[in-house]
C-alpha cells in the first residue's frame, strides 16, 4: 500500500511541476477563455476559426507561437468593434498525422468555419484533403510543404514554400560565396527537411556549385553529429548547409565548435528559434546565416507593436512562425472583407466566396519585408525570403 | 436449447459473448451514425479503432497465448499499410469498386506482412525472452528505415520500385510515363492516397480477427501453444514440435496486422514510415497489457477505451497526456488491488470463469 501511495504521491508531484513549466501555454488558453466567453455574448456573428498545431511535444514551440500570435490578431481586430469579429478554437496535433485529424474532426463537431492550419507539413498533408472534401477554407501559416497546396483550390499559404526555401538557399549563396565547397547535413525522415535539400541541390547542380559532402540523420539520431560532422571536414568543406529544424542545428553548432570546425552555417527557415534553443550557447549562432521573413528587431512600427504585446503577454520574443499567424489572420480579415461574408454563413459559402477573392488580395503584414503578399490560384504566396546574419544575438540583413 | 448452453463450457460462453459484444457495439454505433447522434470526431476514430482493436488482439495471440514479449508489431502494420497502398492505388483503374479494391488491398497487407513475419520468425523465434524483444524492436526499425528509402510508383507499364539506399534517386528515377502514379515517396510516405476504408469493413476485420485468434486459442493448436508457453520443455518432451508451434503464432498474428495495417493505410490521405515506430508499438502493447494477457474481450475493451481517451480528454489542453498517463497508472494501480478485484468478482460472479480463463 505504501508504495501505491507512493507511485500515486509521484504522479501529484509530476503534475504539478509540469503545470508550473506549462505556465505560459496556460496563460494562452486563459486569454483565448476570456474572448470566447465575451464573443458568446453575441453569438452568429463571430467568424468560429480553428487553429491546429503541436501545442505538446518537440515541436511546440511552433505551435504554442501560432496560437499565442494568432490570439494576439483576433483580439486586435476583435478590439476594433467591426462587424467582422473572431472566435479563436485551438487544437492540439503533437505533430502527429493521426491526431491531427482528430483534432480536426473535433474542431469541425465545435462548429468551425475557417481553419488557420495546421502548423506543421506533415499532418497538413492529411488535413488538407479532409478540408477540401467539406469545403472549409484553410489558410496555413507555416505549413511550407509543395504538396500542401497540390491538388486543391481551398488551401493557401502564408509561408514561403519548401522548392523556394531550396532554390533561393543556392541562388544566395552562389550569389555571395561563389567558390565555396558546400556540405549539406539534412533529416531523411522529415519532408521539409528533404524537400529543401532536393531543391537546393537541383539549383545547385543547375548553377555549377560544389556540393562536396551529403550527410544525413533522422528523429532517432539526431543527437550525435561528430561523424557527419567530422566527414565534412576531411571532404574540404567550407560552408555547411543544415535544412532542418533548430534543436538538431543547436547540437550541430555545439559540436562543430567543440571538435574546431568553423565553416559558414546556412540554416533556413527551420534555423529560426536558434536563439532561445534549450541548453545552447546562443553565442555559438554568432555568424550563422538564415532564411526568414521576419526579424523581431525590425524598425517597422507594425512589428514593434507586435513584438512589445507578445513580450507582455507571454515574456518571449515571437519567431517567424509566430509572425506568419498574425499575418494569416489579417489576410483573413481582409478577404473577409473583401468577399463581404458574414459569420452567419456556412463554412462551404464562406470557402467558396474567400477562394474567389484570394487572387485579388494584397496583404501588407509582419513578414511581407515592407512590400505586398499577394497569392496565384493554387495559394502559392509570393514572397522572397530573405538572408540575414546572426550579430550580437540578433538577425541582421547581410 | 437451454441445455445445450447450461453445459457449455464458461470459457466458449465469454467467446459468445465477446462476438455478441462486438456485434450490438457495431449496430448500436451504425444506428447513432444514421440518426446523426455521433460526432464528427468520434466518427473519424471508428476506422483507427477497429484498426487498433486487431492490433491488440493479434498482438494478445503473440504476447498473452504464445507469452513472447514482441516490441516490432508496428513494423507488420507498416508492412501492411505500405503493401495495401500500393494495390489499392495500382488496381485504381483495373478495379473500380472501392470495396473490391479495399479487400484486395487488406488481403495483400495481410499476405505480405505473413511473408515477412514468416522470415522474421524463423530466426527470431529460435531466442528466449529478452532477446526475441530486443530482436522484434530491431526488426520495426528496420522497416522503417526500408520504407524511408523506397520508391514506388505505377504506369501503364507496372510497378516502378527503388531502394534510394545513398540518397541519389528520387521520384524521376523511376522512370515513370506521363499518366504514372508516385505512391511511395521514400521518408515522405504515401501521400494523395484515396480514402476507402470504412467503418463496415472495419468490424468485418474485427470479426475475422476475432474468429481466427478465438478459434486459434481454442483449438488443438491453440492447446500447444499454451502449452509451451506454460512450460517450453514439458511441451517439448511430450513431442510437441516448438518452433512450428511458435511460427504459427507468430504469423497469423503478424498477417492479422498486417491486414489492420492495410485498412489503416486506406483511411488516411498520408501515411509515413514513421508514425508506425517503435512508440506504437508500445502503444499496443499498452493496450494488450492493460486489457489483460491471454484476455481477448479485455484487449477489445482497453483498445477502444484508452483510444478515444486522449480525444475525449481534450477539455484538459496542454494536461491532456498528462492526464491520459496518470489514467493509466490509476488503471494498473486498480486492477493489479485484491480488495477491487474481489469486489469486482462479487459485482459479476462469471467473472470467477473468466479469471481461471486467464
Amino acid at each position: 500500500m505504501k508504495k501505491k501511495l507512493l507511485a500515486l504521491a509521484l504522479a501529484l508531484t509530476m503534475a504539478l511541476s509540469l503545470a508550473a513549466c506549462g505556465g505560459d501555454s496556460s496563460n494562452a488558453d486563459s486569454t483565448g477563455e476570456t474572448s470566447t466567453e465575451e464573443n458568446s455574448g453575441a453569438s452568429g456573428t463571430a467568424f468560429k476559426v480553428g487553429v491546429i498545431g503541436p501545442m505538446t511535444g518537440g515541436a511546440a514551440i511552433y505551435g504554442t507561437c501560432v496560437a499565442n500570435s494568432a490570439q494576439i490578431a483576433v483580439d486586435e481586430i476583435n478590439a476594433l468593434g467591426g462587424d467582422i469579429q473572431f472566435e479563436l478554437m485551438v487544437e492540439d496535433d503533437v505533430n502527429d498525422a493521426e491526431t491531427s485529424l482528430n483534432a480536426y474532426n473535433a474542431l469541425m463537431d465545435d462548429g468551425m468555419q475557417i481553419l488557420v492550419g495546421t502548423v506543421t507539413t506533415t499532418p497538413a498533408l492529411n488535413v488538407v484533403p479532409q478540408a477540401y472534401e467539406d469545403r472549409v477554407f484553410t489558410i496555413t501559416p507555416s505549413a511550407s510543404g509543395d504538396d500542401v497546396i497540390e491538388n486543391n483550390d481551398n488551401v493557401f499559404q502564408i509561408c514561403f514554400t519548401d522548392s523556394n526555401q531550396g532554390s533561393r538557399s543556392a541562388q544566395y549563396i552562389n550569389e555571395h560565396f561563389p567558390d565555396a565547397k558546400i556540405a549539406i547535413i539534412y533529416k531523411n525522415d522529415d519532408q521539409y527537411s528533404i524537400g529543401i535539400r532536393d531543391n537546393f541541390k537541383a539549383e545547385a547542380d543547375a548553377r555549377g556549385m560544389s556540393v562536396v559532402y551529403e550527410g544525413t540523420f533522422t528523429e532517432a539520431s539526431q543527437t550525435d553529429f561528430n561523424v557527419q560532422l567530422a566527414a565534412a571536414q576531411s571532404a574540404g568543406a567550407d560552408l555547411l548547409f543544415l535544412p532542418i529544424y533548430y534543436t538538431p542545428a543547436s547540437v550541430i553548432l555545439t559540436q562543430a565548435n567543440a571538435m574546431g570546425y568553423a565553416p559558414t552555417f546556412f540554416g533556413v527557415d527551420g534555423m529560426d528559434g536558434i536563439l532561445t534553443a534549450e541548453n545552447f550557447d546562443a553565442s555559438l549562432a554568432e555568424g550563422v546565416y538564415l532564411l526568414t521573413p521576419f526579424s523581431a528587431d525590425a524598425e517597422d512600427e507594425m512589428t514593434q507593436n507586435f513584438v512589445a504585446e507578445y513580450q507582455d503577454r507571454f515574456g518571449e520574443i515571437p519567431n517567424q512562425f509566430g509572425a506568419d499567424a498574425y499575418d494569416a489572420i489579417y489576410t483573413l480579415y481582409q478577404a473577409i472583407q473583401a468577399a463581404g461574408v458574414t459569420a452567419d454563413m456556412s463554412n462551404e459559402e464562406i470557402c467558396d466566396a474567400l477562394i474567389e477573392v484570394m487572387p485579388t488580395l494584397a496583404v501588407t503584414g509582419l513578414t511581407s519585408a515592407g512590400s505586398e503578399m499577394t497569392w496565384d490560384e493554387n495559394g502559392a504566396v509570393s514572397k522572397d525570403p530573405t538572408a540575414v546574419i546572426i550579430e550580437n544575438g540578433t538577425y541582421v540583413t547581410p | 436449447m437451454k441445455s445445450y448452453f447450461k453445459n457449455m463450457k464458461t470459457i466458449t460462453k465469454v467467446d459468445y459473448a465477446t462476438y455478441l459484444g462486438v456485434i450490438l457495439a457495431f449496430i448500436v454505433v451504425s444506428i447513432c451514425q444514421s440518426q446523426g447522434l455521433v460526432s464528427r470526431s468520434l466518427g473519424g476514430m471508428l476506422v483507427p479503432i477497429c484498426c487498433y482493436v486487431c492490433m491488440s488482439v493479434s498482438l494478445n495471440l503473440t504476447v498473452g497465448v504464445l507469452g513472447e514479449l514482441s516490441l516490432g508489431h508496428a513494423g507488420f502494420m507498416s508492412v501492411g499499410a505500405f503493401s495495401g497502398i500500393i494495390t489499392a492505388m495500382s488496381l485504381q483503374s483495373a478495379v473500380p469498386n472501392d470495396l473490391v479494391r479495399m479487400v484486395i488491398a487488406l488481403v495483400a497487407g495481410a499476405f505480405f506482412a505473413a511473408i515477412v513475419g514468416f522470415i522474421v520468425g524463423i530466426p527470431v523465434l529460435r531466442l528466449r525472452g529478452d532477446y526475441l524483444a530486443i530482436v522484434t524492436l530491431a526488426f520495426g526499425e528496420i522497416i522503417k528505415d526500408l520504407i524511408n528509402c523506397l520508391l514506388v510508383g505505377w504506369d501503364e507499364n507496372g510497378l516502378h520500385i527503388a531502394l534510394n539506399v545513398d540518397g541519389t534517386k528520387s521520384m524521376s528515377s523511376l522512370g515513370l510515363s506521363e499518366n504514372g502514379i508516385e505512391i511511395i515517396k521514400g521518408a515522405q510516405g504515401a501521400t494523395g492516397n484515396a480514402r476507402i476504408a470504412t467503418f463496415a469493413m472495419g468490424f468485418v476485420l474485427v470479426m475475422i480477427t476475432l474468429v481466427v485468434v478465438l478459434n486459434l486459442v481454442r483449438s488443438r493448436t491453440g492447446r500447444a501453444i499454451m502449452a509451451i508457453r506454460d512450460n517450453r520443455i514439458a511441451a517439448e518432451s511430450v513431442g510437441i514440435n516448438v518452433t512450428k508451434y511458435k511460427l504459427i503464432a507468430f504469423v497469423t498474428s503478424a498477417s492479422l496486422a498486417g491486414a489492420a495495417g492495410a485498412l489503416f493505410g486506406l483511411n488516411y490521405s498520408n501515411v509515413t514510415a514513421v508514425q508506425f515506430d517503435f512508440n506504437t508499438s508500445i502503444l499496443v502493447l499498452v493496450y494488450v497489457v492493460l486489457g489483460g494477457l491471454g484476455n481477448i474481450w479485455g484487449s477489445i475493451v482497453a483498445t477502444v477505451i484508452l483510444y478515444v481517451l486522449p480525444e475525449a480528454l481534450r477539455q484538459f489542453s496542454d494536461y491532456r497526456m498528462l492526464v491520459y498517463a496518470i489514467v493509466l497508472i490509476l488503471v494498473m494501480l486498480a486492477t493489479n488491488n485484491p480488495q477491487v478485484r474481489t469486489l469486482i468478482s462479487r459485482i459479476i460472479p462469471r467473472r470467477k470463469g473468466a479469471a481461471l480463463d486467464e
